[in-house]
C-alpha cells in the first residue's frame, strides 16, 4: 500500500469511523463524549424540529439544482457552440469555480445588505421607498448557492454538448425535423449525461453547504450544515453533531449511487 | 456547426456570465473607494491596501495561509502523482473500487470532513495547530491531485517509457528521463489547483484550526462577521488576483498538454 493510499485511510477513511463511533456515545457535558453507548442522537434526529430542517435542505438543494440547470443549459449549449470566444467564455466559467467561495458569498453580502449597493441605487431611482431586505432571507440563501455552483453546471453540460456528432443534427435536418423537434430529440437527450452530472455537482454541495446560509441566510433558515456547526460550536453536543454528519454523508451517498445507477443503464 | 446561434441565446449567455462575475467586480472597484460606508464613490485611495499591511492579524494569516498551502501542496501533489501512476501503470485486484472510493473524499460535504477530522484529533489529544490544518488539506487535495495527473497520464504514450528502457535505460532513469517530464505540466498545473483549494478552504480549516493558527479565510470570516469594512474589498481583491494568474498559468499548461496530443 502506498503512502497516499495510507494518508487517505489515516485522515479520511478513520476519521469517519471515530466519528461514526462518537455518534453512538452520550454527551460530554463540555462538549466531546462520555464513555457508553446511547442511540440517543439517532433518537432525537428524529424530532420533528431537526427532520424540518432536513426537509428544508433537501428542498433548498433541490430548487437550486433545477434553477441552476435551467440556467446553466443555455449558456452551456452557447459557448459549447460558439467559436472564436469559447475560451475566453470557458475562462468566465472556470474562473468563479476556483475563486474563494467566502469572497465570492461576501461579495453578495456587499451588493443585498440593507445600506448596500442594490438598495442604495433603487432609492436613489425612487423604485422603493425603504430598503428591500434581501440579506437574511431564504431568497439570499437561494441565490448565493445558485450564484456558487452555477460553474458546476455549466461546465460538465457543456462538455456533453461538445461531443455531440453534429453530423446527426444535419441527419435530422434533411429528414425534416424543424429546429424545436431537432433540439428536444436529438440534443436533448444526447447531453442528458451531463445534464445529470451537472445536477449532482450541484445538488451535493447544496446539500452540504454551510457558509452560505450562515452568512446570507437567517435564524429560521437553518439548513443542515449549520445544525451540525453548531453542535460543536454552541450547543456542545458531539455525538448528535456527529450522527447528523453521518446521515449527511450517507444522503450524499444515495444521490451519488443513483447517479451511478442513471449513468450506467444501458441506452 | 454552421448554423447561427439564435440572438436571445448571446443576450441570454452574455447576461448570465456578467451577473456571474458582477458582485466579485463591485467588490473590486469599491476596493479603492476612499468612502469608509462603501456605497457612495468618493474619490480613488490605496488607503485599505495599506491598512491590510499594518494589522498584525492579517499579516500572520497570510503567512500562516502561505505556510500552510506550500506545505499540503508538495505533499498531496507526491503523494496523489504516486497513486495516478499505480492506478495507470499496474492492474491489480479491486483496482476498479479503489478509483471508485477515491471519489468518496470528493463528494464528501467540507462539513462533514472538517467535523469527522475534528473528532479524532481531539480523540488522539492531537492539539490543534498548523500541523492538523496541512494535514487536512493533504487529506482533501490527495484525490484532486489524482484526478488532474491521471487525466494528464491518459493522454501519454506508455510506449516511450518502454522505448527509453529497450534503449539501456533502467526503470528509474526511465521515469526521472521520460515519465516525470512528460508528466510534469500535469503536475505543476494539479500543484497550482491544490494551492488554490488550500488557500481558499474556510469550512474545513475553520474546524481544525487551533487558537493562533488562523489563515486568511478565517480572519477574513470574522472580519465579515464583525463588521463590513472596505479593508475586506481589499484583501479580497488580493485574493481574487492571485487566483486568477494562478489559474490561467494552470490553464496554459493543459492547453500546452492538448496542443502536443
Amino acid at each position: 500500500m502506498g503512502p497516499g493510499t495510507l494518508w487517505m485511510l489515516a485522515f479520511f477513511a478513520i476519521p469517519v469511523i471515530v466519528m461514526c463511533g462518537y455518534s453512538f456515545m452520550p454527551r460530554g457535558t463540555y462538549g466531546g463524549v462520555d464513555p457508553g453507548f446511547t442511540l440517543e442522537a439517532y433518537a432525537r434526529f428524529l424530532h420533528p424540529v431537526y427532520l424540518t430542517i432536513l426537509e428544508r435542505t433537501f428542498v433548498v438543494a433541490l430548487v437550486c439544482t433545477v434553477l441552476c440547470a435551467l440556467t446553466g443549459y443555455p449558456v452551456a449549449y452557447a459557448i459549447a457552440r460558439s467559436t472564436k470566444w469559447r475560451t475566453l467564455l470557458l475562462f468566465l466559467v472556470v474562473l468563479p469555480f476556483w475563486t474563494s467561495f467566502l469572497v465570492r458569498t461576501f461579495a453578495m453580502i456587499f451588493l443585498m445588505r440593507d445600506t448596500g449597493l442594490i438598495n442604495t441605487w433603487l432609492l436613489r431611482l425612487h423604485l422603493i421607498q425603504q430598503p428591500l431586505t434581501m440579506l437574511y432571507t431564504p431568497f439570499a440563501v437561494l441565490l448565493g448557492l445558485v450564484y456558487g455552483y452555477l460553474p458546476f453546471m455549466i461546465l460538465p453540460i457543456y462538455a456533453s454538448l461538445e461531443k455531440l456528432d453534429t453530423s446527426l443534427l444535419e441527419a435530422a435536418e434533411v429528414l425534416g425535423a424543424r429546429p424545436t423537434a431537432r433540439f428536444l430529440r436529438v440534443t436533448l437527450p444526447l447531453s442528458t449525461p451531463g445534464l445529470i452530472a451537472g445536477s449532482l455537482l450541484v445538488f451535493i454541495p447544496s446539500l452540504g453547504s454551510f457558509l452560505t446560509s450562515d452568512l446570507l441566510g437567517g435564524a429560521k433558515g437553518l439548513l443542515v450544515g449549520n445544525l451540525i456547526q453548531n453542535q460543536f460550536s454552541t450547543a456542545r453536543n458531539w455525538p448528535f453533531g456527529s450522527a447528523a454528519s453521518l446521515i449527511l454523508m450517507t444522503l450524499v451517498l444515495i444521490a451519488v449511487l443513483i447517479y451511478l445507477r442513471l449513468r450506467l443503464r444501458p441506452e | 456547426m454552421t448554423r447561427a446561434i439564435p440572438r436571445w441565446l448571446i443576450v441570454f449567455t452574455g447576461i448570465v456570465l456578467f451577473l456571474m462575475h458582477l458582485p466579485v467586480l463591485v467588490l473590486v472597484v469599491f476596493s479603492f473607494n476612499s468612502s469608509k460606508f462603501a456605497v457612495d464613490w468618493t474619490g480613488f485611495t490605496t488607503h485599505w491596501y495599506a491598512r491590510l499591511a499594518e494589522r498584525e492579524d492579517i499579516v500572520n494569516a497570510l503567512r500562516n495561509s502561505l505556510i500552510v498551502g506550500v506545505t499540503a501542496t508538495i505533499i498531496a501533489v507526491a503523494l496523489g502523482t504516486l497513486i495516478a501512476l499505480a492506478l495507470a501503470r499496474h492492474r491489480f485486484r479491486g483496482k476498479t473500487l479503489y478509483e471508485g472510493l477515491m471519489y468518496v473524499p470528493i463528494v464528501t460535504p467540507e462539513i462533514v470532513t472538517g467535523i469527522s477530522l475534528l473528532v479524532m484529533f481531539v480523540f488522539l489529544r492531537f492539539p490543534l495547530g498548523l500541523t492538523t490544518i496541512v494535514v487536512a488539506h493533504v487529506a482533501f487535495s490527495i484525490p484532486f491531485v489524482v484526478v488532474v495527473v491521471m487525466a494528464r497520464l491518459a493522454g501519454m504514450d506508455e510506449n516511450l517509457e518502454e522505448a527509453a528502457m529497450t534503449l539501456g535505460a533502467d526503470e528509474i532513469t526511465a521515469f526521472r528521463k521520460v515519465t516525470i517530464p512528460l508528466l510534469w505540466p500535469g503536475i505543476i498545473s494539479a500543484a497550482l489547483l491544490t494551492f488554490i483549494l488550500s488557500f481558499d478552504d474556510f469550512v474545513i480549516t475553520s474546524f481544525v484550526a487551533g487558537s493562533g493558527s488562523s489563515t486568511l479565510p478565517l480572519v477574513i470570516y470574522s472580519m465579515v462577521r464583525r463588521n463590513i469594512e472596505p479593508s475586506i474589498n481589499a484583501i479580497s481583491t488580493l485574493i481574487v488576483l492571485a487566483t486568477t494568474i494562478l489559474l490561467y498559468v494552470a490553464e496554459q499548461l493543459t492547453r500546452e498538454k492538448k496542443a502536443h496530443a
